[in-house]
């Protein structure tokens, strides 16, 4: 009994608690690990919208009317955008929803580990796949449809923000809807659908002046849409604007609905996270 | 000083008084009351749907409570602190370590979460995994599994551990291998909560069990003390003469035996006298005899 009490005694003079920020480090360090260990989710999540753009851009590849771009041209940047949110949303969606079903969330709610540090940990994942993947699609597209790496620093600076705004209200859509399936067995069901419908309204597979305008207002409710017109505007002349449904690039509005989903994604995530599934109460 | 030490290892590691929870109608823990001292090793003991996980989930601070007082290490667990988190170490029924990572790399990681772990080389070689310290976890069988879930519970040197039914579904080799296992981290001072169904578990494990029916405790003391307060009498069983065999039950089994004794002159034929086993207490006061 006396050791008992000397070492509670101890225990409570010490004892400082590991930072939120540090842990956040090291769970994005071991996230990154467990990612590049399955090899299958590696070579499927990085050559998907390799595969794509090579489909499509090596399909549709003739001028589009008087806009001086080329189909193959156009698909290069929606293709960004859609490796972007595959990395974002689609990834945190299905793994989110796997470990709360297999319980590892419920496993780290029960150590001290700050619940910021898990988040942190993701954010990190998803900002280094999402590089990676973005880098390989410009590489792609620079090499062989003709994309041409804009020249002065301005819109190097506008896909910064782009880049960092989409990526980040995606992740948040991600992590909300990690929430709706009941189990790891749907997942994958449930997240694939509605990014595939994202995908067709938001002008991904589908020039945005081919696609109903009310589709397209609908898909304006979400981030990819944005994403997917920013980086058009980053990475096609101006000559292609014709195309847009406003008929310009509109960063002003790109900045400000990505934005709101960051903070409305926010919120959402806020009150719908759970660390249980719904069948543990 | 010494007499604010005293005070703190007197004070219960956890008190739960009248703790109740349902789950839609139906009462899973009815008033359940719970003391457990610093040091020992308690046993909540009790049939499959007594209760015994949702009580040691509230304690976790993994589930909430209808009504009644808990209070684990002096706090309230459904308030529970990162500072009281690093304090508790669980151990749940189900697995749930990242499998793409070796055995070394989740528990080094799993101790940068405290603020004073154990050494995880240390742990691995507690939990008899060093051979496997540089396997992926989905390489390991279910017992190892289990095991890396015991270093994931003690990394963060606890004083206090909770462990959901552990050994479920173990081979016998296995759990000697587990029971030794809780005994040293016993020996080392720390206060331990286990659940399980398995009485000799109970047995070789426990200072005190709680044996839990219905959502109660029905009854708690030293394994000894439930035999002798809930075991009744003792039977005293031979042979006759004419081959025919008897037995009695007495509350009193050696005067029975000087009485026999007295009759047969010398060897008794096949005497035997048996105490009720902690099994036969247990399944009385759970209710279970008919089963048997």
């Amino acid at each position: 009994m006396t050791t008992t009490a000397v070492r509670a005694t101890a225990r409570e003079s010490a004892g400082i608690m590991p930072g939120a920020w540090r842990i956040g480090l090291l769970r994005g360090a071991l996230e990154i690990k467990q990612f590049f260990r399955l090899r299958e989710q590696v070579v499927f999540t990085f050559s998907f919208p390799v595969v794509f753009l090579f489909l499509f851009a090596s399909i549709f590849r003739d001028r589009v009317g008087h806009t001086g771009v080329t189909a193959s041209q156009l698909y290069v940047p929606a293709m960004m955008a859609s490796g972007i949110m595959s990395t974002s949303f689609q990834s945190l969606g299905i793994s989110i929803a796997v470990e709360r079903d297999e319980k590892v969330l419920r496993r780290l709610r029960g150590t001290p580990m700050p619940p910021a540090a898990y988040f942190l940990g993701k954010i990190w994942l998803v900002l280094f796949t999402a590089v990676l993947e973005t880098a390989i699609l410009l590489a792609v597209g620079t090499a062989f449809y003709g994309v041409h790496l804009p020249s002065d620093a301005g819109r190097w600076l506008d896909f910064g923000w782009i880049f960092v705004l989409g990526l980040t209200g995606c992740a948040l859509l991600g992590i909300a809807i990690s929430s709706v399936p009941r189990s790891a067995k749907s997942a994958s069901s449930v997240v694939v659908l509605p990014f595939l419908v994202i995908q067709f309204i938001s002008g991904v597979y589908i020039s945005v002046d081919t696609i109903p305008g009310w589709m397209l207002d609908i898909g304006a409710l979400f981030p990819l849409k944005w994403l997917c017109q920013g980086l058009r505007g980053v990475f096609l002349p101006d000559s292609a604007k014709v195309l847009e449904q406003a008929g310009s690039w509109e960063f002003g509005r790109i900045a400000l609905v990505l934005a709101a989903w960051c903070v409305g994604g926010s919120a959402l995530c806020l009150l719908t996270f759970r660390w249980k599934n719904r069948r543990d109460g | 000083m010494l007499g604010g030490m005293t005070a703190h290892a007197n004070e219960l590691a956890v008190d739960v008084r009248g703790l109740r929870k349902r789950y839609g109608g139906v009462s899973a823990v009815d008033g359940l009351d719970l003391g457990i001292r610093r040091g020992e090793v308690f046993g909540l003991l009790g049939p499959n749907g007594a209760g015994k996980s949702t009580t040691v989930e509230i304690l976790q601070g993994n589930r909430s409570r209808d009504g009644g007082e808990v209070s684990v290490l002096g706090a309230d667990p459904a308030t529970g602190t990162r500072a009281w988190r690093s304090r508790v170490g669980i151990v749940w029924q189900d697995e749930s370590a990242p499998v793409e990572l070796t055995v070394g790399e989740t528990v080094r990681h799993f101790a940068r979460y405290y603020p004073q772990p154990r050494d995880p080389r240390e742990v691995i070689r507690l939990v008899g995994l060093e051979a496997k310290a540089d396997s992926r976890v989905k390489a390991l069988s279910g017992g190892q599994r289990r095991r890396l879930d015991v270093a994931l519970g003690v990394i963060g040197d606890p004083e206090l551990l909770l462990l959901d039914e552990p050994t479920t579904g173990f081979d016998p080799a296995a759990r000697r291998q587990f029971w030794d296992l809780i005994r040293l981290l016993a020996d080392d001072g720390t206060t331990i909560l286990l659940t399980t169904h398995y009485l000799e578990e109970a047995e070789a494990l426990a200072d005190r069990l709680a044996v839990v029916a219905r959502g109660r405790v029905v009854a708690e003391g030293t394994p000894a003390e439930l035999r002798r307060r809930y075991g009744g009498e003792a039977t005293v069983t031979w042979t006759e003469p004419d081959g025919s065999p008897r037995a009695e039950h007495t509350a009193a089994p050696t005067r029975t035996v000087a009485a026999l004794m007295h009759r047969f002159d010398g060897e008794i034929p096949a005497l035997t006298v048996t105490r009720p086993t902690l099994e036969d207490v247990y399944l009385r006061l759970t209710g279970q005899e008919a089963v048997r």
